[in-house]
């Protein structure tokens, strides 16, 4: 029988020499005459151990990793195609501690399938969602999402059926769905990882959120930064259209809905729903003033869905196993489960998918096993860009949109970037600010001017002139984009300064907090 | 090596772009797209063109083509090295990385060694965050990168 060897396709395992590795080990097989065939898979999120080559032996999945181009020869040599022993051996990759502690609901085929085969995502229980939502109403569809108590995973953490349930109400003769798949935030990986993973799990999302609301069209806006997840997306949907899965009528159903890939220009504030829907009909990544929603006028002023990749990623999972099924992980107000994204100065980064409700100490110490460095943890940003700084002393905060804001943070998309004690915090402050000022769209005059202000505010207090007020005026400054921003480029860029400030003063040099102006 | 375009042949390539790309919603961003593709750069000739086709007006183009990092005014070198600079990638050494590699290839950020031949950008995010610090040489990625990996780069660039 064939043997199956699995080598990611992923992009950052590509990054790691999956390549080469996929290469040597064609020339392997045809060498030694075998009976084997690659498979080239989504990653299963385990970076440290990227490019992980799995040998697929009685149903089992024997994992080796890292592997890297010049390691495959004497691979064979041990008998990896009889899950021969090996100082790379792994075992079975599903025993790994690290796969094995989450629960894998939106991210369930991601590494597992070929993620261009329908058949291998029909196998593993894809399009069961769409199958059921095909023989339901509109309402139904959307009490459904309602209940399992999905909320936007991009970062603002709105309740995605009620967000449907306002295009479904509105008036309109056409409606989109409208993909936000611009993942800028530094430390976010999972909507590539999802895109070029297991494309088909999002298409089938969006056909979902396509019958809920009557829109028969839907754009995935993604970023120039991401070819790889622009080809593999664009070929699904090919894929999916001659399946009958997109088009005139989605899987026979009658009801119309297709799509289509669209590639952003460079711009972080893209990734801000009324920017995209600008940059999406042709014109600069400028915010919206809101209202009017974009649910009741949207992209070309048509009711429209504007949903993170892994909110629609997560419906096909609640439309196959119900809302309650869904809504039983997780606590508080935070359902479901979500695919914390571990970065930055960690021995263990990767993506790991579980239920709302794990401490941010358990994730970094335990799970992410302290910092590559080895040096000890100083500070761990939540959130991207616009996320706060959080020092060892919040660790025990939960993974829960209401508990970190409650610290003056966020979850944002589920990036978890560690630094160890080396990071000078001033330095990321000072980041922020001008992080800002770059990517600003220039609507609005606290963060196009005040992100340029902080800047030479931050350098002043590095300089040490007039210390004590320069870091008054920086509050102060900080207040004024908070409350005067339109969006959350502005009005978030405080988040990552302030905190910084807060936990870190001595990297202000100054003694201890004060917290009363800010 | 100078590639000279006349002003004319950008003005019918501009035009050919345009007329296989009209059709779509919003169709002035993948337009662009295309001419960067196939100038390697968004040429001046070239916005009137668009503006004409699109009935928009010249500085609507301008305004939107400028707004967007990725569109250029001139070609790059022959390769585009790109470096992460963000957080994951900081807290990795990813200053260190940039400054050694502008140091190898005596430029700075933005601009192109004098034979033409490495063009050296930030990027923000190539979400290989798990990886860091990580870089896109030509469309390539690469993560993990240390000194040694570095100077591999830089010379693969120059080759």
């Amino acid at each position: 029988m064939t043997v199956r060897i699995y080598v990611p396709r992923d992009a950052a395992a590509l990054a790691l020499g999956a390549e080469k590795v996929a290469k040597a080990i064609a020339q392997e097989i045809a060498a030694r005459g075998l009976d084997a065939e690659i498979v080239r898979n989504g990653s299963r999120g385990m970076f440290w151990l990227e490019p992980l080559v799995e040998v697929e032996l009685d149903g089992k999945r024997i994992g080796y990793g890292p592997v890297k181009a010049g390691d495959v020869a004497v691979l064979f040599d041990a008998g990896m195609m009889n899950g021969g022993e090996h100082r790379l051996c792994l075992g079975e990759v599903e025993d790994l501690p690290f796969l094995k502690e989450q629960t894998r609901l939106t991210f369930a085929r991601c590494g597992i399938t070929d993620p261009l085969s329908l058949a291998d995502y029909e196998a593993h229980g894809g399009l069961a969602g769409l199958r059921r939502a095909v023989s339901m109403t509109s309402a139904d569809i959307v009490k459904e999402v309602t209940d399992s108590g999905l909320r936007g995973r991009g970062g603002a953490g709105f309740p995605t059926g009620i967000k449907w349930k306002t295009v479904l109400d509105a008036a309109g003769d056409r409606k989109y769905i409208v993909c936000n798949a611009d993942e800028g935030d530094s430390g976010t990986f999972a909507d590539r990882m999802i895109m070029e993973g297991d494309p088909f799990v999002l298409i089938e999302g969006m056909a979902i959120a396509g019958l809920a609301t009557g829109a028969t069209k839907g754009f995935i806006y993604t970023r120039s930064e991401y070819p790889h997840a622009i080809a593999a997306m664009s070929r699904a949907i090919d894929i999916a259209r001659s399946a009958g899965i997109l088009g005139t009528s989605v899987l026979g159903s009658g009801k119309a809905f297709d799509m289509e890939v669209r590639t952003g220009a460079g711009a972080y504030v893209c990734g801000e729903e009324t920017a995209l829907l600008n940059s999406l009909e042709g014109k600069r990544g400028i915010v919206r003033a809101k209202p009017p929603l974009p649910a009741h006028k949207g992209l070309f002023d048509c009711p429209t869905v504007i949903n993170n990749v892994i909110s629609l990623a997560s419906v096909p999972v609640i439309m196959d196993k119900g809302a309650a099924y869904y809504r039983d992980f997780g606590l508080g107000r935070s359902r479901g489960t979500i695919p914390i994204q571990i970065a930055g100065n960690v021995k263990h980064g990767g993506l790991f998918e579980t239920a709302f409700g794990i401490s941010l100490g358990d994730l970094v110490d335990d799970i992410a096993g302290g910092t590559a460095s080895g040096r000890p943890v100083k500070a761990v940003q939540v959130g991207g860009p616009l996320g706060a700084y959080f020092p060892r002393s919040l660790f025990d905060t939960p993974f829960d949109y209401e508990a970190f804001a409650a610290k003056d943070g966020l979850i944002g998309h589920a990036g978890v970037v560690v630094f160890d004690e080396s990071a000078d915090m001033l330095k990321q402050a000072r980041f922020a600010m001008e992080f800002c000022a770059v990517e600003s769209c220039g609507k609005c005059t606290p963060c196009r001017i005040g992100s340029t202000r902080g800047v030479e505010v931050i350098d002043k207090i590095r300089g040490n002139q007039n210390r004590p007020q320069q870091v008054m005026l920086l509050r102060d400054l900080c207040d004024t984009m908070v409350h005067g921003s339109l969006c959350a480029m502005g009005g978030m860029t405080p988040f990552p300064v302030l905190s910084a400030l807060d936990h870190f003063p001595q990297d202000f040099g100054i003694e201890a907090p004060d917290r009363k102006a800010a | 090596m100078t590639i000279h375009i006349a002003e004319g042949d950008i003005a019918a390539r501009t035009r050919a772009i345009v007329a296989d790309l009209r059709f779509l919603e919003g169709p002035l961003l993948p337009i662009l797209h295309e001419v960067q593709q196939e100038f390697g750069y968004v040429p001046q000739e070239a916005m009137p063109v668009i503006a004409e086709e699109l009935n928009l007006s010249r500085a609507e183009v301008h305004g939107v083509v400028t707004f967007y990092h990725d569109y250029r005014d001139h070609p790059a070198g022959r390769h585009v090295l790109k470096l992460c600079r963000a957080e994951a990638c900081q807290s990795m050494g990813g200053d260190g990385l940039a400054e050694r590699v502008k140091m190898l290839l005596g430029i700075d950020f933005h601009q192109t060694t004098l034979d033409g031949g490495v063009t050296l950008e930030p990027v923000y995010c190539l979400g290989l965050c798990a990886c860091a610090p990580a870089a896109m040489l030509d469309g390539e990625v690469y993560g993990r990168i240390d000194d040694q990996m570095a100077a591999e780069l830089v010379a693969e660039a120059r080759r």
